[in-house]
């Protein structure tokens, strides 16, 4: 008789942990024949609140680590994902992708990480400046990041897609809140195992699972997130998310139409659009 | 509430506690002094200020007797075709010239002030500073400008410093003792507010820039550097001390811009010969033209004005 | 410490006589039309509003108030004018007419700044020292931009995003329209700008120099008016991009305004910002910082330094010294060449700092004001401090844009940088010590965008300013300005 196959729980991710959603509701995530492959968390604004008060915590600490520390946590990364790749095919496959699609799509993930791993010590350079003002002081400008930021994956490239925009934002020192694609979260919660791997420190990502419907305006309205990215939706999620971003000002990323696919839907002004720029004077003298 | 602190004189200031000094802060604020427009009865009253503030000055190697007598001459009769005018603080002069001052100032109330402690580079022995100020003031100095030793001081050694200011102190008797820091040589304005500092905790009663024998002399930065530490010594102590910018103030628009720094530093009770002193030669006659200029309307040609 | 007998003493005495800054050579017409296709236009809407002098209250002229059909037609002209001629021009020649703005700036500075002195109230040092040479200084800088636009922006090519919409407050009028206009137009947008209601004129003034520097006609539009007039230009649907400096109140308004649309936006908004002396700092000239920081223009600057941290050890000192500072501001007469401080813009906005003293007294603060007199006519507020508050007061946490400091102490490093960044604030921020490394320490634990050390309030056309957080959204002056004029594609 053939052996009876450990199906895995897939949980959310919050502060390095992995807890269930504190709702106690669940999506039944199915396959195209309509069988159940898994439980998935039906995150709720609660569970989304812890996930901002982690990353608010690690933030200043993630932010402070160096640029090259960055870079080698970013491409540890890479190395946990490569290690697991035939489990991240699978997934995808399970979800509904073509071999060959699914393989694609793990390679680039684990191209785009080391992509961002080697940026991590270099967009400082690209994007400052030494400002010659007139007056005896000397100035310039420096990236700093944003802070904390939530992001609403996009809803295909569910692993592409998710690393895509997590990677620059913590490759700049921000911490986040996602979340996963609704209809294929299986690489995202995997993926978190693979962050918890690696030397990510908790918090810096936090990664729910859930109803786009419910969430988004949590996404944007929180007090404490700096700046919200959006992938996927029209003029309604436009509307809903900067009208409710404005209460604290966050910044607000547009990423939609994005194919994250392609091979060089990747560049440093990724992570530009998560950082805030501060200039410092300081006069020149004795 | 305590008036006056008790100074013990024989202790060093605790230099540590200076503060420090941002040279382009000191910039600006000497620019925001530059920009305030002094017109009409407010610089005349300015200008009569400057004449009476002036320490009418000959320091060189070739002075002679008769060069002596001219200049205090000059002092006594500044501009007689103009009637009002004050005359100027004092005359300063060499210790060989004091006798000639004193004689020629006879009778009048200018003071005879002598650079004296091997000026302008104090690099003697102390017993040969001590006798030098000893003779200048038996000469009938009212005055004397001393220098303070520089390389001690920018060799850390404070103490000496300190030291000899007092023995020069204690030598001047009943003669107003100006301590020269020579601000020039001293290279920072952080070392400029500290050698203040130990100006006045060891006995000066004016705090002085320069000999004017060392460029840069006197500039607005280190003189409200200057007047800092005596506003800060002021307020600790309740002794007020005199300041002197010597070197380099030539003309009455500049020194107009220093009466503003001192006005706005130290306020109304400084704005008097008794407590500053611009140490200069060829200020005066360009303030007198400006004094002409604002009665007549008429710019003035430096033909008119005694050169003595 | 200071007894009642070593005090200072700054009146009586030698003082300085008035010195007004002459008027004569300035025209100001006695009503101006809107500026559309390079040419004064009556407004559509018939009507007209004053603008008067905070300093005597008189009327200085009467203005144009548009309404949306003059806002539809600045914005058509601006469309043609992108089309037709600003976005097909070589961007050299751009670049050349943008120089041509700094230079009659240049020449027609005096006038400038008793325009500008005369309808804001600012005093005519800051407008001849700091406004009009910024103003020019800015067109100068972006004028050179705009032929090297794809140097900027390494592996894109960068492109202009068409008409912008433009909303400037009342604190520095022209300076700010150069900071709007300078690089929006360096980058080959087209521009309707609207200046702040109190202060239209210097505006008008520069419309006249962007046509006698021969623009092509709709690149620059000015429109005069109320929050009406920026309403309707901000919701006009053929804006690609607003710009809006005001208050944070309005920017949120803006923000959700936009919402939902693809217009870029930038916003400067308010500010609550910290001024910290460390014990060890240059003390004499962290007092002048303090004094620049809260008293420059009369307090009307975002990036004010209202609240200040002195360490204990050394807060005695520093709010005495502050004090006999004070002593030594002149207020009064804007015109006066000597005045430090000038009226204050708008009866509105005096009545709102007097409401924030109330508020100061009442929550126990204890306030003190130099002792100078003010004149009977006119918007005044003396110089003000306040004591014994506390983060938890409100006029430590709400920005009152008016010459009013409020002063907290501190012990240590961290319990400074707690409470600088406790606010929702993060515009600018200053920091006082002559210790390097806690230079870095602390401007880098500083959460705003423009950090001050051992200086305070110092701007330049190639710095970038902008705020975190509610402060705003994207920056304005130098490479990192040109950013929010400018579509840079994607790579992806």
């Amino acid at each position: 008789m053939s052996r009876l196959p450990v199906a895995k729980t897939y949980k959310i991710y919050i502060g390095g942990k992995f807890p269930r959603t504190e709702s106690g509701r669940y999506i039944a995530l199915e396959d195209r024949k309509g069988r159940v492959i898994a439980n998935i968390c039906r995150g709720s604004r609660k569970d989304f609140r812890n996930a901002v008060v982690a990353a608010r915590k690690a933030q200043a600490g993630w932010a402070a680590a160096s640029a090259y520390l960055r870079g080698q946590v970013l491409y540890r990364v890479a190395e946990m994902l490569e290690g697991r790749r035939d489990q991240f095919i699978a997934e995808l496959r399970q979800q509904g992708a073509a071999p060959r699609t699914a393989a694609r799509e793990v390679d680039r993930s684990i191209d785009r990480l080391i992509y961002f791993a080697g940026w991590a010590d270099k967009y400082q350079q690209v994007f400052s400046a030494v400002n010659p003002v007139s007056s005896s002081h000397f100035n310039f400008s420096v990236l700093e990041p944003t802070g904390v930021i939530s992001i609403l994956a996009p809803d295909d490239t569910s692993l592409l897609g998710l690393v895509s925009n997590v990677a620059p934002a913590i490759a700049g020192g921000n911490t986040c809140v996602v979340l996963a694609s609704e209809t294929q979260p299986l690489c995202a919660v995997s993926f978190a195992e693979v962050l918890h791997a690696s030397d990510v420190p908790g918090g810096v990502v936090n990664i729910l699972t859930g109803l786009r419907s419910e969430l988004t305006e949590h996404f944007a309205s929180h007090m404490d997130v700096n700046a919200v990215v959006w992938c996927d939706g029209g003029r309604k999620t436009a509307e809903t998310v900067q009208d409710l971003a404005a209460e604290n000002m966050k910044r607000v990323v547009r990423r939609t139409r994005v194919d994250w696919s392609k091979e060089d839907a990747q560049d440093p002004y990724l992570i530009r659009e998560t950082q805030e720029v501060k200039t410092t004077w300081h006069p020149i003298g004795t | 509430m305590t008036a006056l602190k008790i100074v013990d004189s024989t202790r060093l200031p605790d230099l540590g506690r200076v503060p420090a000094v941002d040279e382009v802060g000191v910039d600006e604020r000497v620019a925001r002094f530059q920009s305030r427009s002094i017109k009409t009865s407010s610089k005349v009253e300015a200008l009569k200020l400057i004449l009476s503030m002036i320490d009418l000055t000959t320091l060189e190697g070739q002075d002679t007797p008769g060069k002596v007598r001219q200049l205090c001459q000059k002092a006594i009769h500044l501009h007689d075709a103009m009637p009002g005018l004050p005359h100027v603080a004092a005359v300063c002069v060499y210790p060989t010239m004091v006798h000639v001052a004193r004689q020629t100032l006879e009778g009048y109330d200018i003071k005879v002030a002598s650079v004296a402690t091997a000026f302008p580079s104090g690099q003697s022995n102390l017993d040969v500073k001590l006798e030098d100020t000893r003779r200048a003031v038996a000469a009938g100095a009212d005055e004397i400008d001393m220098v303070i030793s520089r390389g001690a001081f920018l060799a850390g050694d404070y103490r000496y410093v300190f030291d000899e200011i007092r023995a020069v102190r204690e030598a001047c008797g009943e003669a107003h003792l100006k301590v020269i820091l020579e601000t020039g040589e001293l290279g920072t304005l952080d070392r400029v507010r500290r050698a203040s500092v130990l100006a006045m905790h060891a006995g000066a009663d004016f705090i002085k820039t320069s000999t004017g024998k060392i460029q840069p002399a006197a500039t607005m930065q280190v003189t409200l550097v200057m007047l800092q530490a005596i506003r800060d010594y002021y307020r600790e102590t309740g002794r007020m001390v005199g300041m002197k910018p010597a070197g380099g103030i030539s003309s009455a628009k500049l020194a107009i811009h220093y009466l503003v720094m001192l006005r706005e530093t130290l306020g109304n009770a400084w704005l008097t010969p008794a407590w500053f002193r611009f140490g200069a030669s060829s200020l005066a006659n360009d303030v007198l033209m400006q004094i002409m200029k604002q009665s007549t309307g008429v710019y003035q040609s430096a033909d008119y004005f005694s050169k003595d | 410490m200071a007894t009642p007998e070593n005090k200072l003493a700054f009146d009586g005495g030698w003082e300085y006589a008035p010195a007004p800054e002459s008027t004569d050579h300035v025209r100001i017409a006695k009503r101006y039309g809107l500026f559309i296709d390079n040419e004064f236009v009556s407004p559509q809407s018939g009507r007209y509003f004053d603008t008067i002098n905070p300093a005597t209250e008189a009327k200085l002229s009467r203005v144009a108030q548009a309404g949306e059909a003059d806002v539809d037609k600045a914005v058509r002209a601006a469309r043609e004018a992108y089309r037709k001629t600003w976005s097909k021009m070589k961007p050299a020649e751009r670049g050349k007419y943008i120089f041509r703005i700094a230079r009659i700036i240049q020449e027609r500075a005096r006038e400038f700044s008793v325009v500008e002195s005369l309808d804001g109230g600012k005093p005519i040092r800051e407008s001849r020292d700091i406004d009009i040479p910024l103003a020019a200084a800015h067109f100068f800088y972006y004028a050179g931009w705009a032929d090297k636009l794809e140097y900027a922006f390494p592996g894109r090519k960068p492109r202009p995003l068409g008409v912008a919409g433009q909303v400037i407050p009342w604190n520095f009028p022209l300076l700010m329209a150069a900071w709007k206009l300078a690089p929006a137009l360096a980058c080959g947008n087209t521009v309707v700008l609207k200046p702040a209601e109190t202060t239209p004129l210097t505006a008008l003034k520069l419309a006249e120099v962007v046509r006698d520097a021969g623009l092509p006609p709709g690149v620059v539009n000015i429109v005069t008016g109320a929050g009406a007039t920026g309403a309707a230009l901000v919701g006009h649907p053929d804006v690609d991009k607003v710009a809006f400096t005001g208050s944070t109140a309005v920017g949120k308004l803006i923000m959700r305004a936009l919402a939902g649309s693809t217009k870029k936006y930038t916003l400067e908004l308010g500010g609550k910002a910290a001024n910290i002396i460390f014990a060890d700092a240059a003390i004499d000239q962290a007092v002048e910082g303090i004094v620049n920081g809260i008293f420059f223009n009369q307090g009307h600057v975002c990036c004010a330094g209202s609240r200040l941290f002195v360490q204990e050890s050394v807060a005695e000192e520093v709010i005495e010294k502050l004090k006999e500072r004070m002593e030594t501001l002149i207020v009064g007469d804007p015109m006066d060449k000597n005045t430090d401080i000038g009226a204050i813009n708008s009866k509105m906005q005096l009545e709102k700092i007097e409401s924030y003293l109330q508020v100061g007294k009442k929550e126990g603060g204890n306030m003190y004001q130099s002792s100078c007199r003010v004149p009977k006519k006119g918007y005044w507020c003396r110089p003000t401090l306040f004591t014994g508050v506390s983060q938890s007061n409100r006029i430590v946490q709400e920005e009152i844009f008016g010459p009013v400091l409020a002063i907290q102490t501190f012990r240590r490093f961290d319990e400074a940088i707690a409470k600088a960044n406790n606010t929702p604030y993060g515009l600018s921020g200053g920091v006082w010590t002559d210790k390097g490394a806690k230079i870095f320490k602390m401007t880098q634990s500083m959460r705003a965008g423009v950090i001050w050390a051992n200086t305070f309030n110092k701007f330049d056309p190639t710095s970038p300013f902008g705020g975190y957080k509610e402060s705003g959204v994207g920056r304005e002056g130098g490479l990192h300005g040109l950013d929010a004029y400018l579509d840079l594609g994607a790579a992806r």
